[in-house]
């Protein structure tokens, strides 16, 4: 009986601990969402997607803004998907245990988990200085770069977890293996690459030092791809750091609108895993 | 239960195992002949010298304990194993007389002439249509009356149509285990081999389910040449024409089925079969 108690009491503590730490740690997170809704919210209006950003003193939203981050976004979305995952059937599929697959994967892992504003400086090296200015090219290519790692990593995942069983049974059947890939791989695997999509899209989209180095910031409404371009982050560095009350409440609208964004898209992915697991 | 009653019959000194057809009375037609066939990867010998042919239109089964190379000798007769690097097969396999373990053989056409059934089932992540389409497309482009037709039929020959006519159109995941692995069996035969390979088709499946798919081996007896590797004595003994016994990479004994299960001329293979190992 003595030792049930011991037990008992233990376990107690054990949760004790595990609760006390559970709620220390989701302390902040509801702290920093709570600011961000009693400051952002009052600071929602049309004007948002309206009007470009302001000088101080005057009204004006952050439309530029918004299109510059969505710009960039989607244009590193669009180069960074497909290289990433076709770099991570690479590893999954064709480099079982040899030395490059050992390689790349060594530099993927150390890519992963690179600084983003050494990507940003990288970039502004190899792109920004040619070229004379900043631009949002740039900026796509610096974000597309940090996309790239998360979705091989994520790829190779899913893919690894797709059983050796069914790649047998279509080689079995006289299947080329490019067609066991695209057939049969990619589908069993498809929910689990897409949610690394979504995730490595919001990644980037709070990203803020590597675009300081490329995309800058542009005050004015802007679409031309080769000049410096407005973005959420960069705007909001900019705002919040400024002494003046109307660009600090800009600053917190858009953090909201950014945060929101990454809830959706978590919760996005999250809903897309769960329907395409009920497919089955 | 057949099994229980092997009897031991006094036998003449141990003569060396040779392979080849044992029952001489009635020559059957060789759809394969194994050929002094080995297998190894790294540095360990999964099999060692395997010959004895396997008989057109008949069932030829292969027990013996775990790690004993039955399922291995199956993957080497569709090349399946070369999925692996560092896989090596040694020996000749002839399919009607030509060697398809040779380097200049074209694997699809190994394949499509072999077919193979594994031991979990394994639908593709798509309709129950295109699971069968799939092996098809990859050697006929058909039109789709055409196409339809020979699904129905590879799904009758199955024993599933009845079963899924209705819902051809849903994954093929949604099947039960028993249905997926007739789904596996009709994806199989609808590419028209020849040959099918059968690795423990039944060992993942309820009774009700491992009946289904005994009567269905009996059926697609009469069309093709099938290799059935088991676990379960008594399927080898209710399903098979044609028993090998293989223990430790080597062939213990090769015979007719009724032969093994009651007068199995190797001490080995009577302790096997009677349950005192393995």
């Amino acid at each position: 009986m003595q030792l049930y108690t011991r037990r008992r009491l233990s376990n107690y503590l054990v949760v004790a601990l595990s609760l006390g730490a559970t709620a220390f740690g989701l302390l902040f997170l509801v702290l920093v969402l709570g600011t961000l809704l009693v400051n952002g919210v009052g600071a929602l209006s049309l004007t948002l997607v309206t009007q470009a950003t302001p000088p101080p003193g005057s009204a004006g939203g952050l439309m530029n803004a918004i299109f510059g981050s969505l710009a960039m976004t989607v244009i590193a979305t669009l180069v960074g998907t497909p290289t990433g995952i076709l770099a991570g059937t690479f590893l999954a599929e064709y480099a079982h245990g040899s030395r490059l697959g050992e390689f790349v994967r060594f530099i993927n892992d150390i890519l992963l988990s690179a600084p983003s504003i050494i990507i940003g400086l990288f970039v502004y090296a190899i792109l920004v200085v040619p070229m004379g200015h900043f631009s949002a090219w740039a900026g796509s290519v610096a974000l597309a770069i940090i996309m790239i790692p998360v979705i091989v990593r994520t790829t190779e995942d899913m893919l690894t977890l797709v059983p050796n069983a069914l790649r047998e049974a279509a080689a079995a059947l006289g299947s080329p293996k490019w067609k066991i890939i695209v057939m049969v791989t990619y589908r069993s695997a498809v929910q689990g690459m897409l949610t690394g999509v979504l995730l490595a899209v919001a990644r980037i989209s709070g990203e803020t030092a590597p675009l300081l180095f490329t995309a800058l910031n542009n005050q004015f409404w802007s679409t031309n791809l080769n000049a410096p371009m407005a973005n959420l982050p960069v705007v909001i560095f900019q705002f919040a750091m400024s002494p003046y009350a109307d660009w600090q409440s800009l600053a917190w609208a858009g953090a909201l609108l950014i945060t929101a964004t990454i809830l959706i898209l978590n919760i996005g992915a999250r809903l897309f895993a769960s329907w395409s697991g009920l497919q089955k | 239960m057949s099994v229980s009653l092997a009897m031991r019959t006094p036998m003449p000194p141990e003569e060396p195992v040779e392979s080849g057809p044992v029952a001489v009375d009635n020559p059957l037609p060789v759809k394969v002949q194994i050929k002094n066939v080995g297998f190894r990867y790294g540095k360990f010998e999964a099999l060692k010298g395997v010959s004895l042919p396997l008989y057109d239109r008949r069932v030829t089964a292969f027990i013996g304990p775990s790690g004993c190379g039955k399922s291995t000798l199956l993957r080497i007769l569709n090349r399946i194993y070369e999925l692996y690097p560092g896989h090596v097969a040694t020996g000749e396999v002839l399919v009607d007389g030509q060697n398809i373990l040779s380097p200049g053989m074209d694997l699809n056409v190994v394949r499509a002439k072999i077919g193979m059934v594994f031991q979990k089932p394994t639908p593709f992540p798509m309709s129950i249509h295109d699971n069968i389409a799939f092996g098809i497309r990859l050697y006929e482009r058909l039109p789709k009356s055409e196409l339809d037709d020979r699904v129905e039929s590879a799904l009758r020959r199955a024993a599933l149509w009845d079963e899924v006519r209705d819902k051809l159109r849903q994954s093929g995941l949604s099947l039960s285990g028993g249905q997926q692995q007739r789904l596996c069996i009709a994806r199989a035969i609808a590419v028209q081999p020849e040959i099918l390979l059968l690795d423990e088709p039944a060992s993942a499946l309820d009774p009700i389910s491992t009946q289904r798919i005994e009567e269905l081996i009996a059926e697609l007896k009469s069309d093709y040449c099938i290799a059935i590797v088991t676990h379960n004595m008594q399927q080898a003994a209710r399903s098979s024409d044609h028993t090998a016994f293989m223990y430790l990479g080597e062939l213990v004994e090769f015979d007719e089925t009724e032969r093994i299960f009651t007068v199995p001329r190797e001490k080995r293979t009577e302790d096997y079969i009677t349950g005192r190992f393995g």
